[in-house]
């Protein structure tokens, strides 16, 4: 099935292979991208500007209740959970952190998995922890694409390396090799 | 499909299973969550069945529907005693400065802080009522659904790691003291100052079943409605439009929105940003 959502979780030098990332990414892709990615700031406001200057597309904080859009980067709030439900509109939740992280990848990707089911493209990039190993896992247990990104070519190997360890990958790339790929999978 | 499609077939089979705890829930026990988001509501289900063990949902619906004080632990991971004092201090500045001077005109203050949890706002709003002059004129009514989380609400003692960041929450909500003044540390605890609760009516309130008991002047109720479905979060913001008296103050978590909850045209923006809002004239209702 054609992806309808790429979901892409980073932390630890999240935020330059986010730029690096987005800058490359077609801007008519049709899918919304929802990222989750740690950050010791209050607000992601500022995220979201500098993600903006680095791409075509529309980078916009998630906001609960409403359907994510095409083209358009969804940032998980900092301090919430960012849940997708079944009618794959945005819900928050200030449930405790989850393997001390909020947001965490695994709620993102756990949730999303079962709203989109395998039109659902997962993402891991660098990060010093092991959040998002096991969503990627729920990703690809209901027939998702998981990519993720070479170890060796993170900035933080940790996060990758625990995702393929827990979940195994469809894709194992470089981070420059990534937007191509998401490209190619997703403006089919 | 792919080849993994255990996990498809799994997710569906829980999705019946939750549904089935949840009428449980009701027809055992009187608790009504079938109108809260899935998506939160079904994770914590899930922690239930890992935290006890069970294995699967079904197996925990069994344990509630058979074993009488299984409830009290259901309930207790189905609420969201989660919070810090003076969480998001810019709500709890802007509360100081541009709402209780307000409130301060009224003879008699009420607030209802609805969903209270384990009390850190109920605390970090007496606090600021204390250090503004109004708290002895000011009645708080807290209220939760969950018995267990009120009495923690009551008690008032934390684990003292919790100290440094609330201290710093409370110097950035413009607090004109030390939260020390307001608390004593002993071994691993900290426990506020029991004077802080001397204004406090702590009582049971479920938001999805009962009715409006208070006049109130100001209503928070913050990262509680994040939780409910469109309907339920309209029903509530019904419940607080009628509870306020016109003019009257109501502050939510800053991320929840209300573009889906036809209530909420019932209420001015006085801060959008901070989602602190007043209510404008009443509208006539139907019935």
């Amino acid at each position: 099935m054609a992806p309808e959502a790429i979901a892409i979780g980073c932390s630890a030098g999240g935020l330059t292979a986010l730029e690096r990332l987005l800058a490359q990414v077609d801007p008519r892709l049709p899918q919304p991208l929802l990222v989750c990615c740690h950050t010791g700031s209050a607000t992601v406001e500022l995220m979201c500007e500098l993600l903006a200057r680095h791409t075509r597309l529309r980078v916009t904080e998630a906001r609960e209740r409403e359907l994510p859009q095409a083209g358009t980067v969804h940032v998980a709030p900092s301090g919430y959970h960012l849940l997708i439900e079944h009618d794959r509109r945005f819900a928050l939740s200030v449930d405790p952190r989850v393997s001390y992280a909020r947001p965490s990848i695994d709620v993102l990707f756990d949730s999303a998995a079962e709203a989109y089911r395998d039109a659902l493209v997962g993402v891991v990039l660098t990060g010093a922890n092991s959040d998002g190993a096991q969503g990627l896992a729920t990703i690809r247990g209901h027939g998702g694409i998981a990519i993720v990104q070479e170890p060796g070519d993170a900035e933080s190997p940790t996060m990758p390396q625990a995702a393929l360890e827990r979940a195994g990958a469809d894709h194992c790339l470089p981070l420059a090799d990534i937007p191509s790929l998401l490209n190619r999978l997703c403006l089919a | 499909m792919k080849e993994h499609s255990a996990g498809r077939t799994d997710g569906e089979l829980e999705d019946i299973e939750v549904e089935l705890f949840v009428r449980a829930l009701q027809a055992r026990h009187g608790y009504d969550f079938s109108q809260y988001a899935p998506a939160s509501l079904k994770r914590r289900v899930q922690q239930l069945v890992h935290a006890h063990g069970t294995g699967t949902i079904s197996a925990l619906t069994g344990r509630l529907l058979h074993e009488a004080d299984f409830l009290t632990t259901v309930l207790e991971g189905l609420s969201v005693p989660v919070s810090e004092m003076f969480r998001d201090p810019e709500v709890f500045s802007a509360l100081r400065e541009q709402v209780l001077p307000l409130l301060a005109s009224y003879p008699q203050i009420n607030i209802w802080q609805a969903g209270c949890a384990h009390g850190q706002e109920v605390y970090s709003l007496a606090i600021l009522l204390e250090e503004a002059g109004l708290y002895e004129r000011t009645q708080i009514y807290a209220t939760d659904f969950n018995p267990a989380a009120l009495r923690h609400a009551q008690e008032g003692i934390y684990p003292a790691r919790e100290a440094q960041l609330w201290s710093r929450n409370y110097l950035a909500a413009g607090g004109s003291h030390t939260l020390a003044d307001y608390y004593s540390a002993r071994y691993e605890l900290l426990k506020l100052d029991s004077r802080l609760r001397r204004n406090v009516i702590f009582a049971n309130h479920n938001l999805v079943t009962d009715e409006v008991f208070c006049e109130a002047h100001l209503v928070l109720c913050r990262n509680v409605l994040i939780y409910f479905s469109d309907p339920l979060q309209d029903r509530t913001l019904g419940l607080f439009r009628d509870s306020l008296v016109r003019g009257g103050f109501l502050c939510l978590g800053t991320r929840e929105s209300l573009d889906f909850a036809p209530a909420a045209a019932d209420f001015v923006p006085v801060d959008a940003g901070l989602r602190i809002y007043r209510l404008g004239a009443k509208a006539p209702r139907a019935g």
